[in-house]
């Protein structure tokens, strides 16, 4: 079941359209922001409430990259790979980070305080290397600043 | 139809515009390979592997590259199919997708019968410089009829359009993305679709193939195949059925342009183990001395136990509305018409002989299933399509979609142009009405929904029918409709260009029958071409309804029961249709019971004598479709051991009895014959359906390919010599390779196969276009006049 | 030099709000387009400025406008969608635009709409800019209440609403096909054209979908004429561009120059040019999915017909520098890897190409390439070409492909020879 608050962020934005069913990549962000990710539960929950097979949501859920169906941890850093970032030298940044936390792209610390993910490209190509973590952005990164960045997140 | 000219290779055509170019090419039978391509599903150009050369004009020497299917037919197009460079591109597409493809021909299920091979061998791709890893991905357990098998996918979408968007299935779907997309169900499980085993066909690779021919694999070359109509339903599909060393092995559809198209439901697809049942009945049994099983003759006695229940013994026959016009009409000729009962409840028999008055009378049309996919709205009234006649929901389905197709042609857009048509149309459909006592599997595609009694829907029917000519009775509680349903109905059904009712025997309510019928005449006489569709509930029920026959009731009654001293029962568990007392009474007071039947079922434990009837893979009769379509089936096993057609027992019967007529039935023929002089009203069928007699440059029709293996061993567990192959006198087809080597009569089609086409895909070389007529016409032979124009009655509405 | 797109945009500080932006003008010309002029009329304006898309197609905007029919056979609404959804590898310059005055996009949206005659809007931006976001729904909240969106917009009877959607990922959404299927909740597979987006857009409905840079113009130029528009270029395709420099440059940034600017005066002039140590190679003009120019091109003027008699195109204008530190095989290795994974999946030559592509450039980093793998890439260049394929996609892939395997084949050839890297 949809918990009451995210039944009602979705209802808000059924609003700007005109199906029902085009809401479904909001919901699962909308849910995914509740829940951290998107389980079969989930999925059978948004499938319900907009009145769409569970294969349906599912089909849309696996094809977007930001929408995660297995469980990330707190907090996601998003390291990017783009071209001017690799040029600029993101393979060291990416090496001091899974070096760190002692996880390579696509695992989650045991404590589960990050999940480490590729992704490119951010749109900093000016200021790279950069990264993303949850919702900000950091760049102009180097060896230091990485470790005061990484210390803001529990 | 203004045809427009184009040049292919330099060579000028005259051919029909509007059509995608590739549809066109094949057509002409140019070799184009594709993939994503179906001539049901339309083209969505994903796979890029139909690409030809399209030249601007005479001056333009290099052209460009377009996909065919994607290509309108216009006035002046200048193509080549067989341009170096369109070769190159041909053949790097096939070696794409082998990339990731596993080495699995020989072991693959789909192995010479698939696609891929043959587009892999049309292009010439044969070497494949991919050095790295392939991808992989893991099966799921779709259902015992389905067989996955993801490593083998190339990604074509047909799967999903055609589950999901064809037929309307929602648990198969496309998932993940790049390279990695997956084909399959988002938790393993059964696939919930009723037309599942369509994957089989439309998959043009291994990864969707039949499970139940998993079980005793065989290889379509080795197969020995015949033409054959699916008996689960009163729809009439036409299928394939193979067999080999005596095991049915498989069915595939067979293409009839009027009823299933290219497709089947799974009823029909799966139905058949029971022919390999265990306890199939195989020998002739007798109970001897009051023992309590039956027990199997010796050869020699054979003749003398039937006889001695038979010769001068006061007859009596019970039919069946699965059994063959054929059978049917033996008994009816072995016990005579006083003594033949239909063997249905009368009360069902009553509706089925109101329904066959009604296709008589007219004058609304009675459609096939590629007209009702024509409509432009429909009334489903009392009944549940899904249930009782899936292949007719399916297209019912299709014609939900005729509205969005006049939308896509306001835009200029083709019906082929699959994926544009959707998007244009949205949620715009041809309008869907349903009147049924409970909730339906085509509710999705409705635009009211009228759940109430049987009765109710009755009084609905004759409302509209009132709305739509005031001359037509109303019902005593007319205007009960709720929120103007009736009248809403009426006004759209009035506005149709081609209104089609469906209704039919399924709330075994007659009255409903009379308000559809009273429907379709009310728009006939307001001038509309109208259709009425009447589902029967089994595949012959309609031909023994165009027969007389007696209430099975006056039988079981005491008076009527007295008399008989032998009770012929053919192909019918009385116990499945009536009570088990009545027929407990009926059986035990008859001195011989002598049941035809091919399981064991309830009835014929109770028998007497037992004859090992035919299934439809084992013998040849024909039968009549809910549209009035009488087709006739062809057995694919020889005669085996004991098995005979029910009709040949029957017909062996009579000739023990020595009655006279039975030197006239020498042959399957003769039997039709002798039966369309009693039955007028049957007698196309002896016009029109080749018989057995029919050659083509003196050759029959083969039932085995020619590339049929092991013709001298199969045998040599039994005899080292090789034996004769079986005759088969009721037919033009031959058990053996030996025959006419080209396009048989669609009717007689055994097997599909052309050069350099060995998939399922070589039916586009059986007919005049990809989804068009096949050679000969579409299969089966319409009984009614169906001519518009002569009115009726109404009938009363109490 | 006049910079209209940025002159307001100040990095480090917040975006103009409503009230400042109407003073200095912003909104006049929404006030002259509702007010003044008919929906044709500006349409025609926009075609005789010759304003061409800026998301990288550089299709003449006036006439993707015109292509919107004026009745449809179904009624419903028109729609116009803002390509927000900036994921091309190297381009950074929607960023800006959005974060330092969405007003003026929002100013831009109102006059397209209503001159396609659309009443519900969309901006469809990619899930990563999250400041950009925020920032938005604020000025639209702000527009709706000063009456420049909603009902009666200006008291003219024009209705209009602008909604703002993130994307969820997926690189392919800012194809403008596969943006409106995800805009519709669905799978982002593109669509084939014809027919196209003006005749059957978002929900089958007539669709105007347009680059941010490129809406971020009309209410400039519905506000000063098409001729001050053509006048602000060096060459005849008329306003500024947003010129973008990655790489190893000294100042790496984002400039509004004269459209046909030079590529030697960006480089060198604006971004301070190459870091001590570093020589300049070869440069992407235009986000990842262009041709290579070289340093024989430094004297192209960056328009889109001067760049395309190069064999490359500008695209979107943001370059990236290939320096001699860096492996030029690596380099295009990265690119084609991104398009790899970013691939929707729908037709074969994409699907299967770019990852043999991918692993073929892979075994030349690793050192176990062969002389016939080059052979192979610039077969799996021609197999991908534009039309062989669904959409754009792949073609732009095989673009920096095939123009570093004309360039720096020598390059590829030493890690076939030396079995190695020579850059590691």
């Amino acid at each position: 079941m949809l918990t009451d608050e995210e039944r009602k962020e979705i209802r808000e934005e059924i609003k700007l359209y005109p199906y029902v069913e085009a809401v479904c990549i909001d919901a699962l962000k909308i849910v995914q922001d509740h829940r951290g990710w998107i389980s079969d539960e989930a999925v059978n929950d948004i499938a319900s409430e907009l009145e769409m097979s569970p294969a349906e949501v599912d089909s849309i859920a696996t094809f977007y990259t930001r929408i995660y169906r297995k469980p990330v941890g707190r907090n996601i850093i998003l390291v990017c790979e783009g071209i001017s970032c690799m040029i600029m030298g993101y393979e060291s940044v990416y090496e001091k980070i899974s070096g760190k936390l002692n996880v390579k792209f696509g695992e989650t610390t045991p404590d589960g305080r990050f999940t480490l993910l590729p992704v490119s490209c951010l749109g900093d190509c000016d200021h790279a290397p950069a990264l993303m973590i949850n919702n900000d952005h950091y760049n102009d990164l180097t060896h230091d600043t990485i470790d005061e960045i990484l210390a803001k997140y529990r | 139809m203004i045809k427009v000219k184009i040049h292919i290779n330099g060579t000028e055509y005259e051919v029909e515009p509007g059509k995608n170019l590739l549809h066109t090419c094949l057509a002409l039978g140019f070799d184009i390979p594709y993939f994503c391509f179906h001539p049901a599903l339309g083209s969505v150009g994903a796979c890029r592997q139909c690409a030809v050369k399209k030249f601007s004009g005479t001056d333009d020497k290099t052209g460009k590259i377009v996909m065919s299917c994607m290509e309108p037919v216009s006035m002046g197009l200048i193509i080549s199919t067989d341009d170096p460079e369109i070769k190159v591109f041909r053949a790097a597409v096939i070696e794409s997708l082998m990339q990731n493809h596993p080495h699995d021909c020989p072991v693959c299920d789909e192995g010479g019968e698939c696609h891929l091979q043959d587009m892999t061998v049309m292009t010439g791709h044969n070497y494949r410089r991919f050095a790295f890893r392939k991808r992989t991905h893991n099966n799921q357990d779709l259902g015992p009829y389905i067989h996955h098998e993801m490593n083998r996918c190339i990604q074509c979408y047909r799967c999903v359009r055609f589950y999901k968007e064809y037929a309307g299935g929602t648990d198969l779907n496309v998932f993940g993305s790049s390279d990695r997309v997956y084909f399959g169900r988002q938790k393993e499980g059964a696939l919930e679709s009723e037309f599942s085993g369509n994957l089989i066909e439309v998959c043009p690779t291994g990864v969707f193939t039949d499970k139940t021919l998993r079980e005793h694999y065989t290889r379509k070359w080795d197969l020995t195949s015949s033409p054959s109509v699916c008996t689960q339903c009163s729809v009439g599909c036409n299928i394939l059925v193979g067999e080999r060393y005596g095991l049915v092995r498989r069915i595939l559809s067979r293409y009839n342009g009027a009823v299933n198209g290219y497709f089947l439901c799974d009823r029909g697809r799966f139905g058949y183990e029971f022919i390999n049942h265990p306890e199939r009945t195989r020998k002739v049994m007798a109970r001897v001395r009051d023992k309590e099983f039956l027990e199997e003759i010796p050869d020699e006695d054979r003749r003398s136990v039937i006889l001695s229940a038979v010769k001068g013994k006061k007859l009596a026959g019970i039919g069946s509305p699965v059994a063959s016009l054929e059978s049917n009409f033996a008994l009816e000729k072995l016990v005579g018409k006083e003594n033949f009962y239909h063997g249905i409840p009368d009360k069902t028999f009553t509706l089925i002989k109101t329904a066959v008055q009604i296709l008589k009378e007219g004058p609304a049309h009675s459609p096939s299933l590629k007209e009702i996919e024509k409509s432009d709205a429909l009334l489903i009234l009392g009944e549940d399509p899904m249930e009782s006649a899936p292949m007719l929901a399916l297209s019912i389905r299709q014609a939900s979609r005729n509205r969005s197709f006049e939308i896509a042609a306001g835009s200029g857009v083709p019906i082929w142009n699959d994926a544009v048509v959707r998007e244009l149309a949205q949620k715009i459909k041809s309008p869907v009405f349903i009147a049924a006592s409970d909730k339906t599997r085509l509710d999705d595609l409705a635009e009211e929904i009228y759940n109430v009694s049987a009765d109710e829907i009755a009084g609905l029917g004759f409302e509209i029918a009132s709305l739509i000519d005031e001359a037509a009775p109303k019902p005593k509680d007319s205007g009960k409709s709720p929120g103007g349903t009736a009248k809403k109905i009426a006004e759209t059904l009035k506005n149709a260009d081609n209104p089609v009712i469906i209704t039919g025997l399924h709330y075994n309510n007659v009255k409903i029958l009379y308000a559809a019928a009273n429907i379709s005449r009310a728009l006939v006489r307001m001038g509309k071409k109208a259709s009425l569709s009447i589902i029967f509930p089994e595949c012959n029920s309609l031909g023994l309804g165009l027969m007389d026959g007696k209430p099975l009731e006056e039988l079981i009654e005491p008076a009527g029961m007295r008399d008989v001293e032998t009770l012929i029962i053919l192909e019918n568990d009385l116990y499945k249709r009536f009570d088990k007392e009545r027929i407990d009474n009926l059986l035990n007071n008859c001195e011989n019971v002598i049941v035809l039947d091919y399981l064991m079922n309830d009835t014929v434990k109770k028998a007497g004598i037992l004859l090992p009837a035919g299934t439809f893979a084992e013998s040849t009769g024909t039968i009549v479709s809910n549209e009035g379509r009488a087709q006739r089936y062809y057995r694919v096993l020889p005669a085996n051991g004991q098995i005979m057609d029910s009709w040949r027992y029957i017909s062996g019967i009579i000739d023990l009895t020595g009655k006279k007529n039975s030197s006239k039935w020498k042959y399957f023929d003769n039997l039709v014959a002798s039966m369309t002089d009693a039955y007028p009203s049957l007698g196309r069928i002896r016009e029109i359906l080749p018989d057995s007699g029919f050659r083509i440059f003196n050759g029959k029709i083969a039932r085995q390919t020619p590339r049929f293996s092991g013709r001298t061993a199969i045998n040599s567990d039994v005899s080292v010599s090789e034996p004769g192959p079986p005759e088969d006198e009721d037919s033009p087809l031959n058990f053996s390779m030996e025959g006419f080597k080209g396009v048989p009569p669609s009717s007689l089609v055994p097997w599909y196969w052309s050069s350099g086409w060995n998939s399922v895909q070589a039916m586009n070389k059986y007919m005049d276009e990809p989804a068009g007529t096949p050679a000969g016409g579409n299969p089966g032979v319409l009984l009614f006049d169906n001519k518009n124009g002569r009115m009726a009655e109404y009938y009363k509405t109490e | 030099m006049e910079t209209p797109l940025t002159q307001y945009i100040k990095p480090g500080t917040p975006p103009p709000g409503i009230k400042e932006y109407e003073k200095a003008g912003g909104y006049d010309g929404v006030q002259r387009a509702l007010k003044e002029m008919k929906p044709a009329e500006i349409t025609a304006l926009v075609k005789s400025s010759g304003l061409t898309g800026r998301g990288g197609a550089g299709f003449p905007t006036g006439m993707k406008w015109s292509f919107v029919p004026e009745k449809t056979e179904v009624k419903g609404f028109k729609y116009l969608v803002t390509n927000a959804d900036e994921m091309e590898p190297g381009t950074f310059k929607d960023r800006y635009l959005l974060e330092g005055n969405p007003h003026q996009l929002i100013a831009g949206m109102i006059i397209a709409s209503y001159a396609i005659q659309a009443q519900k809007s969309y901006i469809f931006i990619r899930w990563a800019y999250k400041k950009a976001e925020i920032i938005i729904r604020k000025a639209i909240a702000e527009a709706y209440e000063a009456g420049y969106l909603g009902e009666n917009i200006l008291g003219t009877g024009y209705n209009l609403d602008l909604y703002i959607h993130s994307s969820a990922g997926r690189y392919i959404c800012g194809e403008e096909t596969a943006l409106l299927n995800s805009l519709e909740g669905k799978r982002g597979i593109p669509r084939t054209k014809p027919p196209f987006p003006a005749v059957s857009g978002l929900f089958g409905r007539p669709t105007i979908v347009n680059n941010v840079e490129t809406l971020c113009w009309i209410p400039h130029i519905v506000a000063k004429g098409s001729d001050w528009f053509r006048q602000l270029s060096l060459t005849g395709e008329g306003g500024t561009k947003l010129y973008g420099v990655s790489g190893r440059v000294k100042s790496p940034g984002l400039w509004e120059l004269p459209m046909g600017t030079s590529l030697r005066e960006i480089i060198y002039d604006h971004a301070g040019g190459m870091q001590d140590g570093y020589k300049l190679r070869g440069v992407i003009p235009g986000g990842a999915s262009t041709d290579f120019m070289t340093e024989n091109h430094l004297d192209t003027k960056m328009d889109f017909e001067s760049v395309r008699s190069t064999g490359s195109r500008l695209g979107t204008g943001t370059m990236i520098i290939l320096d001699d530190k860096t492996c030029p095989v690596a380099f295009i290795r990265n690119m084609i890897k991104f398009f790899a994974d970013e691939s929707c999946g729908w037709c074969t030559p994409c699907r299967e190409g770019l990852p043999w592509a991918v692993k073929l450039l892979d075994s030349f980093e690793k050192g176990t390439a062969k002389e016939e793998d080059i052979g192979i890439l610039e077969f799996l260049s021609r197999y991908m070409a534009p039309g062989n394929t669904f959409c754009a996609h792949a073609p732009g892939a095989v673009e920096p492909l095939q123009s570093g395997l004309r360039y720096f084949r020598k390059d590829f050839l030493r890690h076939i020879e030396e079995k190695h890297c020579p850059w590691k």
